[in-house]
């Protein structure tokens, strides 16, 4: 137990090889010089600042950071709901803007339209681009297997448990067949059990469908466990600090939570975003006792 | 468990007290009611005349103030004359429940005094028509209009100052302008129930519309939603159950401008019948209309109610639908939320 942690940029040769593969896929997303600034008291405050990183084909990239680091800004504009201040973003090598299908968002808070169904929530992208109702059905009903909702097709989203919900959700997004799947925190809402059984879930269908993932979280695991590679954001302003590959294996399972490549990365990742513990210090609670109660609690 | 307490802060009563309570609701106030008419003690300031005596401006049947009426007794006695009888009596406009409970009926089936007036049923049929012209034309503008103010900031800065501005005004001073313009007959009435309506409608429906849930929008964005389908897709079921009951408190207020309007220009309706029977000094007539139009509004109402728990599912599961989805929480849900994702064929 004792023995001491591999470096986290140390690779395994199968390891090396796919991130070689994934490097000579197709670019889908490129994010350039991205910028953003909001209006202050003071002056513009920068939320972010010079973002630029490229995202492969069938690639799982995770953003993480500390609290206020703009990662749901980031997302935002990618998905085209916020407008940069600077810079440009490509989608397949095009210049592209505004909220489009081929940029699907999968929110924290679900944002299931409550007065459809499971099933009809999966169609209502389909059914904007166009499609005719009966191929829709089709269609939305083979997403729904796929997230295992089958039962639940009929069923109004008020009624189902948050995991469930997400499931909808991812379905929906999936269904309008986008080039990038964007997730902003989509597992934040949901009690620790079903996380990791969603996490599972995604990386599931992640494997079975053909779609690139931009994954954003605070949690560290949850951003070792899922990704390829981890772009980690620093706070005021957000800019990236470190672009980490993943050496943890695919596929991966739960039991690779305590591997060696695992805790490096993690020990890696605290390090960028809890810098120095001393820092903190005088954030302390300053506690009073206020119990006559002895020591024997701790 | 021990028993439930009727009063405690935001709990739930049980159905059976629900009931009992909304009958009471009804009943406690005809108590009062009948308390105030039947018992001789209880005010009653009035005297029926039984027998004048020798009392010479007194007529049998007379209703006079009981001070004037002791008056007249105690002159009388001192007089040693025929002293008057009567009894204890409440004032001509406060009929005995049963009275209005008989008048309830026989509105119905006593022909109008003047010919050419009309009958209540005609009357109330009047009513309902100018209210259901009134409402449907204010709501075929109002509520289009209200949605496209609260979608459209656009709109809303151009339509909702003038629509304030002319909300202030009091429906019923347009009376004499809508008889100019429509005539004496229905239109001015139906008129003053739209304007009466619609100004309040638009400002109602734009806020209600406002309230949906900006991230439902930007999820249809990101989906491939344009304006149009936003509005029509998004924002207009999302608060269609909002819309509907704003509808529903709506149309009482057009019950309130019905009782103005129908004054304005030939008066007409429940308000040409129940001024009629003051008139006469038919009061039991008189409270026999007020509380049919209580009954049509309240039944109006609660079918509306009973319809919108129909129309949006989702909002109201239905007792059926409860009970599926506790069978599915209790019965189904453990088991599927193990199974593994079904995984396409590749």
């Amino acid at each position: 137990m004792s023995e001491p942690l591999p470096d986290y940029l140390t690779q395994a040769s199968a390891v090396a090889a796919r991130f070689a593969k994934i490097k000579e896929r197709p670019v889908v997303l490129e994010i350039d010089h991205l910028g953003r600034q909001f209006p202050g008291e003071h002056g513009p405050v920068v939320a972010l600042r010079d973002i630029s990183f490229n995202v492969h084909r069938r690639e799982l990239v995770c953003v993480i950071g500390p609290s206020g680091c703009g990662k749901s800004t980031l997302i935002r504009i990618i998905a085209g709901l916020d407008e940069p201040t600077s810079g440009r973003m490509l989608v397949d090598g095009k210049e592209t803007s505004g909220p489009c299908p081929e940029r699907g968002l999968v929110f924290q808070g679900y944002t299931l339209f409550p007065w459809l169904t499971v099933k009809k929530n999966v169609m209502f992208g389909l059914k904007m681009q166009g499609m005719n109702s009966d191929q829709a059905d089709r269609e939305a009903r083979q997403w729904i297997d796929l997230v295992g909702l089958t039962r639940f097709a009929d069923t109004y989203p008020a009624q189902l448990s948050g995991g469930m919900k997400q499931r909808t959700a991812i379905a929906r997004a999936l269904a309008a067949n986008p080039r990038v799947l964007l997730m902003d925190e989509p597992f934040g809402a949901l009690d620790a059990q079903t996380r990791a059984q969603m996490q599972s879930h995604l990386l599931e269908i992640w494997r079975n469908v053909d779609v690139t993932i931009l994954f954003i979280t605070h949690d560290l695991d949850e951003a070792i466990f899922l990704a390829d590679r981890i772009l980690v954001l620093k706070a005021h302003p957000g800019e990236v600090q470190e672009v980490i590959e993943v050496s943890v294996p695919r596929p991966r399972n739960l039991s690779q939570l305590n591997s060696p490549e695992f805790l490096a990365t993690r020990r890696r990742l605290e390090e960028l975003i809890h810098p120095r513990v001393e820092a903190h210090a005088q954030e302390r609670l300053p506690i009073i006792r206020l119990t006559q109660v002895g020591d024997d609690v701790e | 468990m021990s028993r439930p307490r009727w009063f405690s802060v935001r709990q739930e009563l049980t159905p059976k007290r629900s009931r009992l309570l909304g009958v009471l609701a009804f009943v406690l106030p005809l108590a009062l009611w009948s308390l105030f008419s039947y018992i001789p003690w209880l005010w009653h300031p009035m005297v029926r005349v039984t027998d004048p005596g020798d009392v010479d401006w007194m007529r049998a049947g007379l209703l006079i103030d009981r001070h004037d009426f002791a008056k007249e007794v105690a002159a009388a006695e001192i007089a040693h004359t025929h002293a008057p009888v009567g009894f204890r009596a409440n004032p001509i406009y406060f009929p005995a429940p049963h009275a209005v409970g008989r008048a309830l009926y026989t509105a119905f089936t006593t022909a109008p005094v003047l010919k050419g007036d009309l009958w209540l049923h005609q009357s109330l049929w009047m009513s309902i028509q100018t209210i259901f012209w009134g409402f449907t034309l204010s709501s075929l503008v109002g509520i289009p209009l209200g949605i496209l103010c609260g979608s459209f900031i656009a709109i809303s800065r151009l339509t909702e100052p003038f629509v304030d501005f002319v909300r202030y005004m009091p429906a019923p001073a347009f009376g004499a302008l809508m008889v100019a313009i429509f005539g004496i007959q229905l239109e001015p009435k139906i008129a003053i129930i739209v304007i009466g309506t619609f100004f309040q409608q638009v400002l109602v429906v734009a806020n209600t519309v406002r309230k949906v849930d900006g991230a439902l929008i930007e999820a249809a964005q990101t989906l491939g939603s344009k304006r149009r389908q936003l509005v029509l897709r998004v924002i207009v079921p999302a608060s269609l159950p909002d819309l509907f009951n704003d509808t529903r408190i709506l149309l009482g207020w057009a019950w309130t401008y019905l009782i103005v309007a129908e004054v304005v220009g030939v008066s007409s309706g429940i308000s040409f019948f129940i001024n009629q029977q003051a008139k006469y000094r038919n009061f039991d007539n008189v409270y026999a209309a007020i509380i049919i139009i209580g009954i049509l509004g309240l039944t109006i109402d609660q079918i509306l109610a009973f319809v919108g728990k129909r129309l949006f599912p989702w909002k109201n599961p239905r007792p059926s639908r409860v009970r599926a989805f506790l069978a599915k929480l209790f019965g189904i849900l453990p088991a599927s939320a193990e199974k593994p994702v079904q995984l396409l064929p590749q």
